[in-house]
């Protein structure tokens, strides 16, 4: 602002002096701060990180890595829109989810050849390689998602269905009939659009949008096969 | 010494409006290689050169050589060059899904849908559909049937997927081999105008095996009149399409080796159908 100021302590003269005239008389004080810090405080703090994951115990690791699976297990029960499935994957979550259903499909091996049912290395297959084939379509496409985060997605999301699995093997003890049947029906249609809907909420944004539903497709079809599976699921 | 305005950049802008101002200026006009120009109408001749044309694409069949050219530039070993065969859009796929559903007399289901883009995702997925279609719908018509035994034990068959989907994957991709490899050999004995690329080939042989989906899924339906009706109309529909796709290309050949091509394609397609729904199904019943 280019108006004049009245310095205080100028009353002697009448005219207003123009601004800036007395800045020849101000001293900087020794009180105010001009400095400042510059150091950069992350790169201590990584050093620090790095160095202590060496020497840290091993149930500080693996107490770690479960608070980590577990938090995207949650994120897989309640989808919203978050990439922290996406920024840090694993695959130890997958693999725990693939084992254990693997595990709860198969039968006893008492019973004789004819059962037919899938055998543990038999849902193993389908699982991975499902997966890698839905995540080589999808980057076929042009999705610009990594191999690995898909990977980790799909393997988070079926989840549902292995709860899915745990609460038809409980109803199982019941007496059979159609009640016990539409109420595992029930149950795994749930969580079957359960499983779809995380999945494609992480998904279907990497996904040219003309492309969606060639990408979502075969995701469908992966778990529907696997609902398949958990739905004829009959103990000996 | 230039001045600061010669050395400014010259916006050339937009063809048209150059046009306007000079009329004799050159202009270049790129166009997206997906359009095709509308090229004037044809004066009228007799059919079946119409159909050769349709075929070939009269103004922008040099067009679409060099643009396919074009697109395969990357080496077989990295990704890019198998991106180019999965560059379909979901409405390209609807449309060559229904376009093999309804087989119209005269329209060549490769000119008319594929034009040059053949691509590997509708065959892939659509064949994976059928194997575990099959697979489930077996199941289902065997657990229909003995639902009210108590001494049924109901097993899910895993051995009969496995087999399924090798039978139908060697077929989609064997036979158009085989008959690509014909084709070939009989383009240099008689000059076809028609050829097809393999890719084209295995594209129609995976769209043809869709109908096929529907008519698994109502094989659940116990009666053994409604199975037939149901195998006879696939079958119809899928050989119909391969038959009109395939006739411009053997047309040009000996009268007799063209009818036997057809024929031959046709029967390939009833042993799958036979073999792969037909007899595991009914062997179902009988168990």
């Amino acid at each position: 602002m280019a108006e004049t100021v009245d310095v205080p302590g100028d009353s002697g003269t009448g005219s207003p002096r123009p601004l800036f005239a007395g800045l020849s008389d101000i001293s900087i004080s020794q009180d105010i701060p001009v400095e400042g810090e510059i150091t950069i405080p992350m790169r201590s703090q990584i050093r620090e990180f790095d160095s202590s994951t060496l020497n840290e115990s091993v149930q500080n690791t693996i107490v770690r890595d479960l608070k980590a699976v577990g938090k995207k297990f949650m994120h897989v029960l309640y989808p919203r829109k978050s990439n922290t499935l996406l920024r840090d994957w694993d695959l130890w979550g997958p693999l725990i989810l693939c084992v254990t259903l693997a595990l709860m499909l198969q039968r006893g091996s008492v019973d004789s050849e004819k059962d037919g049912g899938p055998q543990f290395a038999e849902v193993f297959v389908i699982v991975w390689f499902g997966a890698i084939t839905i995540t080589l379509n999808s980057k076929l496409l042009g999705g610009n998602i990594s191999f690995f985060q898909s990977l980790c997605v799909l393997g988070y999301c079926i989840l549902p269905l292995t709860v899915a699995m745990l609460v038809c093997r409980l109803v199982l003890f019941a007496e059979p009939g159609p009640i016990n049947f539409t109420v595992r029906l029930f149950v795994v249609i749930i969580m079957f659009v359960w499983s779809i809907v995380a999945s494609t909420a992480f998904l279907a944004d990497s996904q040219p949008p003309n492309r969606k539903a060639l990408a979502v497709y075969p995701v469908f079809l992966f778990y529907f096969v696997i609902s398949w599976m958990i739905l004829t699921f009959t103990p000996q | 010494m230039a001045t600061v305005d010669d050395l400014q950049f010259e916006e050339f802008g937009d063809a048209t409006t150059s046009l306007v101002a000079t009329p004799d200026a050159t202009t270049i006009r790129i166009e997206d290689p997906d359009e095709t120009p509308k090229h004037p109408p044809a004066p009228p001749r007799s059919s079946r050169r119409e159909e050769d044309d349709e075929l070939l694409g009269n103004d922008d069949s040099d067009k679409t050589e060099l643009l396919a050219g074009q697109k395969k530039s990357s080496p077989f070993w990295t990704f890019e060059y198998y991106q180019t065969f999965f560059d379909v859009d979901t409405y390209q796929v609807f449309d060559r899904i229904k376009g093999s559903l309804l087989p119209i007399p005269g329209k060549n289901f490769v000119r008319l849908y594929i034009r040059s883009n053949p691509d590997l995702y509708g065959p892939f997925w659509i064949c994976a559909t059928l194997v575990f279609a099959i697979a489930i719908s077996g199941n289902l018509s065997n657990f229909l049937i003995h639902l009210g035994e108590k001494t049924y034990h109901y097993v899910p068959e895993f051995r009969k997927v496995s087999i399924a989907a090798t039978i139908i994957y060697s077929y989609a991709w064997l036979v158009p081999l085989a008959l690509w490899g014909f084709l070939m050999w009989r383009n240099s004995k008689v000059m076809n105008i028609v050829s097809y690329s393999f890719l084209e080939i295995v594209c129609v042989y995976g769209y043809s095996l869709f109908i096929y989906i529907p008519t698994a899924i109502l094989w659940i339906i116990p009666q053994k009149a409604v199975r037939w009706i149901l195998v006879t109309v696939a079958l119809g529909i899928s050989g119909s399409v391969l038959a009109m796709t395939f006739w411009p290309a053997v047309r040009e050949d000996n009268r007799r080796i063209a009818l036997a091509t057809i024929v031959t394609i046709v029967l390939l397609h009833m042993l799958l159908s036979v073999g792969c729904l037909v007899l595991p199904l009914q062997m179902h019943e009988e168990c």
